[in-house]
């Protein structure tokens, strides 16, 4: 089997991000710690990246003047800005949680249910 | 003469009212003393008996007028849409007999008490209930229609089971009054059927309305196998009567009734009460009369049966009452089969007659018990006679009458009844009838050769009763005598008291002297045979017991009826009501805790839905856009273009 | 050569992911994260997007996975080892995950017509490029993202400062 006669088109990106975001949702899921959950929101934010520089890649055909159009970059790159500052805010929460409650198992933050 | 007594006519509910008055009276006014209780009782009651007499003498004076047209006056009591029932009194021939009948039976038996109960805590009471049931029994001889006839039924039979378990403190009085409560109650749901019955198929309980239609020509539609249903409607009304008049095999209350005092024995399961059943078939008689005959042969197959089944149970009895009881169970059953052969007039001239023989009777047991210091075993009684001149002449009377002895009164009617037995053909009814006639004389007979004759026993100390207590028994025993007499003038009782069928002229029938005779000769061998056994002691009593000692135990247990409904009750019922409890715990509870425990063990897993916790939520959340995606992709089985797919994304 | 490129970092930054969200180690996770970043770094690389992948390299890696070990470090109790167990119910997490990448898979599979470019365009990509875009036409988004990280600094320093006790 030659590998590079195999394309890559815009199919095994979405793949790559598809599994990607899969596997940051089973995180979300499936995890104790509460910081892990927020690493797999991290992974899934990846995937979206992904998504949006593989449609600006191939997809997206105008051009004004002579400048292209990178849409999909900058929505990327406004994805990681909100991701950063998420994080920031996250573990910031986290931390005050630990503080009060000396835990950071997710099970015991029950309280959505009242 | 027709005209003014008409007017009368319009007064008879009066009759009732006034008693209803005195219960009304005696209940909330004067309770607390005993003799105004007694006298407003006595009073009201005669009252109702004058106006009685003078309702029957305007019935005979009106002549044949009043048999075709009776008098009713009507009052609307309920007026809906699809209900209409009336309230009102009818005075015809027969109305205006039962109410002479039971006017006079009830103020004899209440002038009775007075000495009878005297010192009795319940003095009040018993002339309130006394009250009450002569206000039902009236109600209901003048009732126009079935409705208003069944409420003063069900009324009378509410008397009867106060009155019965008059006694309270006593085991034996409250477990009879319910006996018999529950046994009427069996017969009343077949008369309530066949009331409910007529009323959707005829639209009316009246009772000259419902003649009419029947007398129409309708269509006689077979209902059950080849049964029409005017049959059926007969069958299902004369369970009232079966119940009521303690016909087999619902005759088990009246011998046990006997707990109740003496005087009502006398009044209630004697002479008006039982004879309701009686009454009621009367009335409805043109209902029987268009269904088909096997009705009228049931009927009068019940009542030989019944007859010469109490009439033998009663030769091997020895309580005083029971003996009376089953007397008039037998007596019952010949009123019973005269209506079934067509004897109308003769069964209920039989009523009438033995109304007062079997009341002065009663009374003159009461008599007898209340000198015996109320013991009721006729074999510790005896000789009587010497110390009861009265009560012993009186019923002496009484014997002769029921045994069918000319002049008293019940040779006449009791001929009547089984020369029409004989002539319509039914030769079988009419020789148990004879038969019964025989038994008849020879049972009663043995209980007056025991009781008043022999040797007298010095510790029972027995002396005559007071006035209070003879006088009734006088007065019964002239009506006993001459009661009979009435079948002899031109317009005798059948001229005013019959049943024609559509279409045929009244005819009066002539006394067969040779059917009498035979009568007459089958009472006079009863009496003769007693008179072997238990005065000349030329057969003795006890060789015949030694000889049929099964026989004897069979009767003197009433062939173990009792035995057999207690029986099927524990068995039968039982056992069903077991089931349905079963039933009952099982499936009914089982179906609501079922609902229950549906309801829990949903709300247990459901609550998993609702932890609180995010991850679930999100769980849950992206779990629905999956099943979305499904019910888009695959509701329209486009798995392979997915174009609603392409909007999810905003990708177009 | 792109294509032998791409499996190997796709397949990097997949397993990396992988093993960030088995990982019963909580710093194993972390540090499987990073590796994950710089994966994709690379697949932005491949994608003509060279100033994305500076800036994921720079910011991800470099500042948020810091973080993130730091509040790991926080908050550790109890052996590292065990630090990172599933929950109970993980195996309907799993499920849940399957469901949504094969509904995804589905989609891209079969969707007929991508509409991609004949002529795949290959230049571009450069901060210069992007700097244009960012302050002419998303003039806006760039402020308000200005104002979101300041926002986000104050919140995390008065979340992380705690409330005074009240005497």
């Amino acid at each position: 089997m030659n590998l590079s006669n195999l394309s890559v088109g815009l199919s095994t990106y979405l793949l790559v991000g598809a599994m990607l975001f899969c596997l940051g949702l089973y995180g979300v899921f499936a995890k104790r710690n509460i910081i892990a959950i927020l690493m797999s929101i991290e992974l899934m934010l990846n995937a979206v990246n992904i998504n949006f520089v593989a449609f600006n890649r191939f997809i997206w055909n105008q051009k004004i003047d002579v400048h292209y159009i990178l849409t999909g970059h900058v929505a990327a790159l406004f994805v990681i800005v909100v991701a950063a500052a998420e994080v920031a805010v996250g573990l910031a929460l986290v931390i005050t949680i630990y503080r009060n409650r000396q835990s950071t198992n997710v099970d015991e933050f029950n309280w959505l249910k009242w | 003469m027709f005209k003014e007594m008409h007017d009368l006519f319009q007064w008879a509910g009066l009759i009732p009212a006034l008693p209803f008055l005195s219960f009304l009276l005696i209940a909330f006014v004067t309770k607390r003393s005993k003799g105004l209780s007694s006298t407003v009782s006595i009073l009201a009651i005669l009252t109702a008996l004058g106006l009685a007499i003078a309702i029957a003498i305007g019935v005979i004076q009106s002549g044949a007028e009043i048999v075709e047209h009776p008098v009713i006056v009507n009052m609307n009591w309920l007026n809906i849409e699809g209900l209409k029932i009336n309230f009102g009194t009818m005075v015809d021939p027969l109305n205006a007999m039962m109410l002479f009948v039971v006017t006079l039976v009830a103020s004899m038996v209440q002038i009775y008490s007075l000495g009878y109960m005297k010192g009795d805590k319940g003095w009040s009471r018993y002339y309130t209930y006394q009250s009450l049931f002569a206000f039902s029994m009236l109600g209901m001889v003048l009732a126009t229609n079935l409705l208003q006839l069944f409420i003063f039924w069900e009324l009378v039979g509410l008397c009867s089971y106060l009155l019965i378990g008059f006694w309270y403190f006593k085991v034996s009085a409250r477990e009879a009054a319910k006996k018999a409560f529950m046994t009427t109650r069996v017969g009343d749901f077949g008369l309530l059927l066949a009331i409910l019955f007529l009323y959707t198929k005829f639209g009316t309980l009246d009772f000259v309305a419902l003649s009419a239609i029947l007398n129409t020509n309708m269509q006689n539609v077979a209902l059950i196998g080849t049964a029409s249903y005017v049959t059926v409607m007969a069958f299902l009304l004369f369970m009232g009567p079966v119940g009521k008049s303690g016909q087999f095999p619902l005759h088990v209350w009246l011998p046990d009734a006997m707990e109740g005092p003496t005087p009502v024995s006398a009044l209630i399961h004697a002479a008006t009460m039982v004879v309701a059943g009686v009454y009621l078939v009367a009335r409805m008689y043109f209902l029987f009369d268009h269904a088909d005959p096997s009705a009228l042969q049931f009927i009068a197959d019940i009542g030989a049966f019944t007859a010469i089944f109490a009439a033998s149970i009663a030769i091997a009895q020895d309580d005083i009452k029971r003996i009376l009881a089953y007397s008039t169970l037998s007596q019952l059953g010949y009123m019973m089969f005269g209506l079934g052969v067509g004897a109308y007039s003769g069964s209920m001239f039989h009523l009438m007659t033995h109304a007062f023989f079997k009341a002065l009777m009663f009374l003159g047991a009461g008599s007898v018990i209340y000198a015996m210091h109320h013991k009721q075993d006729i074999w510790e009684m005896g000789g009587l006679w010497k110390t009861m001149p009265i009560t012993g002449t009186t019923f002496f009377v009484g014997i002769l009458a029921i045994s069918g002895v000319p002049p008293f009164a019940g040779f006449f009617s009791k001929d009547e009844i089984l020369a029409n037995a004989l002539h319509n053909g039914h030769p079988i009814i009419y020789g148990v009838g004879l038969f019964t006639a025989f038994l008849t004389a020879f049972y009663m007979s043995r209980l007056f050769f025991v009781t008043f004759c022999g040797p007298a026993k010095p510790e029972n100390h027995t002396k005559e009763s007071p006035w209070s207590m003879t006088i009734p028994l006088m007065i019964l025993a002239f009506f006993s005598v001459v009661g009979g007499w009435v079948a002899l003038p031109e317009h005798n009782f059948a001229f005013y008291v019959h049943y024609l069928p559509l279409g045929h002229e009244f005819e009066r029938e002539a006394i067969d002297w040779g059917m009498a005779g035979i009568s007459v000769l089958a009472g006079l061998l009863g009496i003769g045979l007693a008179y072997i056994i238990y005065i000349k002691k030329a057969i003795a009593a006890e060789s015949i017991v030694a000889r049929f000692p099964t026989a004897y135990k069979v009767l003197q247990n009433k062939y173990y009826v009792d035995e057999l409904y207690l029986w099927i009750i524990k068995h039968v019922m039982g056992g069903l009501a077991n089931v349905l409890y079963w039933f009952d715990i099982y499936v009914v509870d089982g179906i609501i805790n079922g609902i229950a425990f549906i309801t829990r063990g949903s709300a247990n897993g459901l609550r998993r839905t609702s932890t609180g916790q995010l991850q679930t939520y999100a769980m849950v959340f992206f779990f629905a856009v999956v099943i979305i995606f499904m019910v888009f992709a695959f509701g329209e089985g486009q798995l392979t273009s997915l174009n609603p797919l392409a909007m999810l994304g905003g990708v177009k | 050569m792109g294509t032998v490129v791409f499996f190997i970092f796709a397949i990097m930054a997949i397993a990396a992911a992988w093993g960030v969200v088995t990982s019963k180690n909580i710093v194993h996770s972390a540090l499987f994260l990073v590796l994950s970043f710089s994966g994709v770094a690379v697949l932005y690389v491949l994608m003509n997007a060279d100033f994305l992948a500076a800036v994921q390299i720079l910011i991800y890696t470099g500042a948020v996975a810091i973080m993130i070990i730091f509040a790991v470090m926080l908050t550790l109790r109890g052996e590292i080892s065990e630090s990172n167990p599933e929950n109970h119910h993980w195996g309907w997490g799993a499920l849940v995950a399957v469901l949504v990448f094969i509904m995804m898979a589905l989609v891209i599979l079969a969707n007929p017509d991508w509409r991609i470019l004949a002529t795949p365009w290959t230049s571009g990509g450069s901060a210069e490029d992007l700097s244009l875009l960012l302050l002419t036409k998303f003039m806006i988004p760039f402020e308000v993202a200005a104002v979101l990280l300041t926002i986000a600094l104050a919140g995390a320093v008065v979340l992380a400062k705690g409330v005074k006790e009240s005497k």
